[in-house]
């Protein structure tokens, strides 16, 4: 214990102390298991020496300006929000502001709009995080297996994520504007794929995975990684074939990376904004949750109404990680175990 | 004594660092106040010329005060929310804003500037057009100094169509005899989810004889002539008159569409015939103007343009309200309505005949006139006198949107079941109850 690093000692010393043992590995018992281990029973407290007493001063005192700051930049703007949700707040109208409880969540969730954000939102994402998933394995095992440049390869197959989002949008726009888009060309003439609904949900989606395959690949490239080479050869040596080692080998060892690929590109396809913006700007149907949020609280200057869909957007993405950490066991960041339980 | 010294010696460099740093953020914050001059700060939409109206401003004061002109970004849309996001902050870095007529009642209901008052409001309202001036006021209250102005018009090529109808009727039965006839024959209109489809059924509308909004901008209006003006735009839309991209089809393209031959006329700006002047000079002979289409007759235009207004937050508002009442006189407005084409306020200048430079003699190129650069500058002052604005409330930007998003496209427009869908949205965005689409 004492060999451990000065900053962790105060936290290691206390848990001998408590006689609480180590906490069970996942993300939540990961994550709270320091709390656990410093709040002991009051008799254990009255026991403690002045020392261990100063040094565990010591240790909130070091913790002190993190959980300020984490208190003023997160938690602050979160609690603001959910208040401004519960209120009639519009920037227009300074004086008609008052409390209007639940109004305003019944408002959203009650208009069709709001739905059909949602239902755009649910479509990009399932099919650009599936065909990123499957292209982003493929691109993957190329990295993964290349032996001659192999740098080359790498940095060539990242240059798409390296690309600023926005930037990259208004390389699709104008590549999808008739007249001088390259691509719009060699549709008909007349044809403006960017001002049709399905047409341009299609571009958004295409725009999507373009941009993020890279960074799917690179998870997975990650988890490539640890699959050990003698398991692939034992599987060889027992006459199993290329497919059926990567689906019964390759696979299930990659099984944690791929969830953690998965619930990283879903989360991030569910706050989808910057490609959206750049094409229609949610114009025929085109807008996600986030298009529509911006469009309620910075164009209709409406903080209540915008805050409750920041609000509902928020419990949406919450419940997607949810349903990965505890129905699919996906790992959280920090944790070396699947987070089931 | 050595530590007294070196006591004595920190105290000193750090007085001194202090001193410095003082300074320096003083000079950062104090901009040219040290010189005497204060500055005001002006931020408005790019405008090729406007650059010039400030140094001509600038020079007048002599020294009383100096504009700094910001330029905003370029699309209405961003221009707003640039100003909003400063003024719902506060911001006493803005003193004159260049704001679009849509938003002026929204700018004063929230109050965020500040009204025209005593002389000031005097000389703004002498010798203005009603139209522009009942823009800027709200309930009586006078909350900017209209800078320029804008009417659409009936722009038509003579060759194909001799007789401009003055219907939109009209204009269907003239698309359909040239279809037969194998020639030009798309009417263009602002047709595309946007500012300029609201436009658009806010013409159609006054020539209906309705208005989306009461006079008071406090209740939906709509009703009988709402649904005649829908049947006309669907009528119109499924015509041989509509153009195939009429659904995303905003101003520059109606323009385009008539000077690359595909369309026989269109419903624009003013502004079209310096283009066509510059892009197809031989074209221009059979380009004519006529007042825009209406559904018994001539109809009404709706109004647009540019107000000055002074920000709540401004440090230096009187001086403010004299800057903006230079950048908008006659002689600068005619300045900018001759170099940047667009249309005064003040009536005066619309009959003034003499050139830029009126010491030498008036030539198109070189030295134009309110005569030569406007041609249709009495359609215009006679649009301008029937001429509608679009809703005046602060919620305007809701009920835009929202009617842009139902009225799109313009060919799926259902007479009686639109209007009972616009009078159910617009009014919950005028409690700024709806949610924006």
């Amino acid at each position: 214990m004492t060999d451990d690093g000065e900053t962790r000692q105060p936290r290691d010393e206390t848990r001998a102390e408590a006689d609480i043992p180590a906490p069970a590995a996942g993300p939540v018992a990961a994550a709270t298991g320091a709390a656990t281990a410093t709040v002991p029973n009051g008799a254990r407290r009255a026991a403690l020496s002045e020392g261990r007493r100063s040094e565990r001063r010591l240790g909130w005192l070091l913790c002190l300006p993190a959980a300020v700051i984490m208190v003023v930049v997160t938690i602050y703007p979160i609690v603001y929000a959910i208040l401004l949700s519960l209120q009639r707040a519009d920037l227009r109208f300074p004086n008609d502001n008052k409390w209007v409880g639940l109004t305003n969540y019944v408002t959203v969730l009650t208009n069709s709009f709001w739905w059909h954000a949602f239902a755009i939102t649910m479509i990009v994402t399932v099919i650009s995080v599936a065909v990123e998933l499957v292209l982003g394995m493929a691109l993957a095992m190329v990295m993964h297996r290349t032996l001659l440049g192999r740098g080359v390869v790498r940095t060539l197959a990242l240059i798409p994520y390296g690309i600023v989002t926005v930037v990259a949008a208004y390389g699709w726009r104008y590549a999808w504007t008739p007249g001088y888009g390259y691509l719009a060309n060699v549709l008909s003439d007349n044809s403006a794929p960017l001002t049709q609904q399905a047409p341009a949900v299609g571009i958004i989606i295409l725009a999507e995975i373009w941009k993020t395959t890279p960074f799917m690949a690179l998870l997975l490239l990650a988890g490539l990684a640890i699959v050990p080479d003698d398991l692939q050869r034992a599987a060889s040596m027992d006459g199993a074939s290329t497919w059926q080692r990567f689906t019964q080998v390759t696979l299930p060892l990659m099984k944690p990376a791929i969830l953690v690929a998965l619930l990283f590109r879903t989360l991030d396809a569910v706050r989808i904004y910057d490609n959206i913006y750049v094409l229609t700007n949610g114009a025929q149907g085109t807008s996600s949750l986030s298009i529509l949020t911006y469009h309620n609280l910075i164009g209709g200057l409406n903080l209540g109404i915008g805050s409750t869909m920041s609000i509902l957007m928020f419990i949406t993405v919450a419940i997607i990680a949810f349903i990965f950490i505890k129905g699919f066991g996906t790992a959280a960041p920090g944790s070396d175990n699947a987070g089931r339980r | 004594m050595r530590p007294e010294t070196t006591r004595r010696l920190r105290t000193t460099v750090a007085v001194g660092a202090a001193a410095i740093m003082a300074g320096t953020l003083l000079s950062a914050c104090g901009g040219s106040e040290s010189t005497g001059t204060p500055v005001l700060n002006m931020y408005a939409y790019p405008q090729q010329h406007r650059a010039d109206i400030v140094k001509r401003c600038n020079q007048q004061a002599h020294g009383k005060y100096r504009i700094d002109l910001n330029l905003l970004p370029r699309t209405a849309d961003q221009q707003r929310e640039q100003l909003v996001r400063r003024l719902a902050a506060a911001d006493h870095g803005m003193d004159i804003l260049g704001i679009d007529v849509t938003w002026t009642a929204e700018l004063a209901k929230a109050g965020w500037i500040r009204p025209w008052t005593g002389s000031n409001r005097q000389q703004v309202e002498n010798g203005t057009l009603p139209a522009p001036l009942s823009t800027a006021t709200i309930n009586g209250t006078l909350y900017g100094a209209p800078n320029n102005t804008n009417v659409q018009l009936l722009w038509y090529r003579s060759d194909l169509m001799p007789k401009p109808p003055a219907t939109y009727q009209g204009l269907i039965d003239e698309a359909t005899r040239l279809k037969k006839a194998g020639k030009p024959h798309y009417v263009e209109v602002t047709g595309a989810q946007y500012e300029g489809l609201v436009v658009w059924f806010n013409s159609v509308l006054a020539a209906a004889g309705g208005s989306i909004l009461n006079k008071a901008g406090t209740e939906v209006s709509l009703g009988k002539p709402a649904v005649t003006a829908l049947s006309t735009m669907s009528k119109f839309a499924n015509s041989a008159a509509a153009d195939p991209s009429l659904s995303n089809t905003q101003e520059d393209p109606a323009r385009l569409a008539v000077e690359g031959g595909t369309a026989v006329a269109e419903i624009n700006w003013p502004y079209v015939y310096a283009s066509m002047a510059a892009d197809k000079p031989q074209m221009l002979k059979n380009f004519k103007w006529a007042p825009i289409p209406g559904i018994t007759g001539t109809g009404k235009a709706t109004i647009g343009g540019e107000n000055l207004a002074v920000s709540k937050y401004s440090d230096h508002p009187d001086l403010a309200f004299s800057a903006a009442l230079c950048l908008r006189n006659a002689a600068n407005q005619k300045y900018g309505a001759i170099l940047d084409g667009v249309p005064p306020t003040i009536e005066s200048v619309y009959h003034d005949t003499r050139p830029l430079d009126p010491n030498k003699k008036t030539n198109a190129k070189t030295n134009p006139s309110m005569v030569t650069a406007y041609p249709m500058r009495q359609a215009i002052l006679d649009e301008l006198r029937t001429a509608v604005s679009r809703p005046v409330t602060a919620t305007y930007q809701n009920v835009s949107t929202v009617t842009s998003t139902l009225l799109s496209p313009p060919k799926s427009i259902q007479a009686v079941s639109t209007e009972r869908a616009l009078r159910s949205q617009i009014s919950d965005a005028l409690q700024s109850k709806g949610v924006l689409p």
